[in-house]
């Protein structure tokens, strides 16, 4: 297997799993972050809640899509990056990794949820009713279980490594609840309206609608990676308190 | 600015109540993301100076 063991990841990729080097690159990295979130969502939310003409079928209630569209699309990306993170952990046996996907959890649920009940106070204008068991909404809600799976999994294993590989095992599993969401309106008859918003096609939407919403999405995204940042370096600080570069950023900050 | 008055922004034809609603929960979400990350740190640190210190 000497191919195997000549095979190297790049540099950078080993220097995440230096918890002093992550701790020290994100809280470099997250003003800038901040910044584009709070710019971004400012930026949307105004325009897509004051200027944005109302749509021709759903009239005012359509604006609720500029809030519940970034939290369904983060609450998913949240949950790959969970898994990802997961995978890498026992792969590569880094503890940084584990942090990450542990510092994901409690943001993912809280966006799965918002992204729940935003639909469910839309579907009742929309639909006439705030809930219906179509298949979007029962994966979308099983997602959300496996989230509160694995933060009860992380709460009840008190050895962070052995948790780590745990949690990592059943979100690597749990997604394949992922494509399931994606192409549920694809695959059943469902209530739920088909993606409003994709990478390769053109949008269904007059710009003056869709450029407020993909300014949400991406100062979300920007938010979340400030979040999971600032988690991580918090689950940092916790596990290497007794590191000597700990005392020293304490002693210079 | 689509809407004529604020009472038309308030009532958005009808669907205020919902839109504001969502537009709430989305703040407050991340309000205590924010929040309780930065709460964490604050005292993680807290602690960890005064264990240096002893």
């Amino acid at each position: 297997m000497s191919w195997f063991e000549s095979w190297h990841m790049p540099r950078w990729f080993y220097q995440m799993g230096s918890p002093k080097w992550f701790f020290e690159i994100g809280g470099r990295l997250q003003p800038w972050f901040m910044v584009a979130a709070i710019a971004m969502i400012t930026w949307g939310l105004l325009w897509g809640l004051l200027y944005a003409p109302a749509d021709y079928q759903q009239g005012n209630s359509f604006r609720i899509m500029y809030v519940h569209v970034p939290a369904a699309i983060l609450s998913q990306s949240i949950f790959v990056m969970m898994a990802v993170t997961g995978l890498i952990g026992l792969v590569w046996k880094m503890k940084v990794a584990f942090m990450v996907a542990r510092s994901c959890t409690l943001i993912g649920a809280s966006f799965t949820a918002l992204a729940l009940i935003t639909g469910a106070v839309w579907g009742k204008p929309t639909w006439g009713t705030y809930w219906v068991w179509d298949a979007r909404l029962t994966s979308t809600l099983i997602m959300l279980f496996l989230y509160t799976g694995v933060i009860a999994l992380n709460q009840a294993i008190a050895d962070r490594s052995i948790a780590g590989r745990a949690t990592a095992i059943l979100s690597i599993v749990g997604t394949i609840n992922i494509p399931v969401i994606k192409y549920s309106v694809e695959w059943w008859n469902t209530l739920h309206q088909s993606s409003s918003f994709s990478l390769t096609a053109k949008p269904t939407m007059p710009a003056e609608m869709y450029i407020p919403l993909l300014l949400m999405v991406v100062g979300c995204y920007s938010l979340i990676v400030w979040l999971v940042l600032q988690r991580t370096r918090n689950e940092i600080l916790d596990q290497e308190r007794q590191a000597s570069w700990v005392a020293r950023y304490l002693e210079e900050r | 600015m689509y809407f004529t008055s604020l009472q038309h922004l308030i009532d958005m034809d009808g669907h205020g109540f919902y839109v504001w609603i969502c537009y709430a929960l989305f703040a407050l979400t991340v309000a205590v993301n924010v929040w309780s990350a930065k709460r964490r740190q604050q005292r993680l640190l807290k602690l960890i100076k005064s264990q240096l210190r002893r």
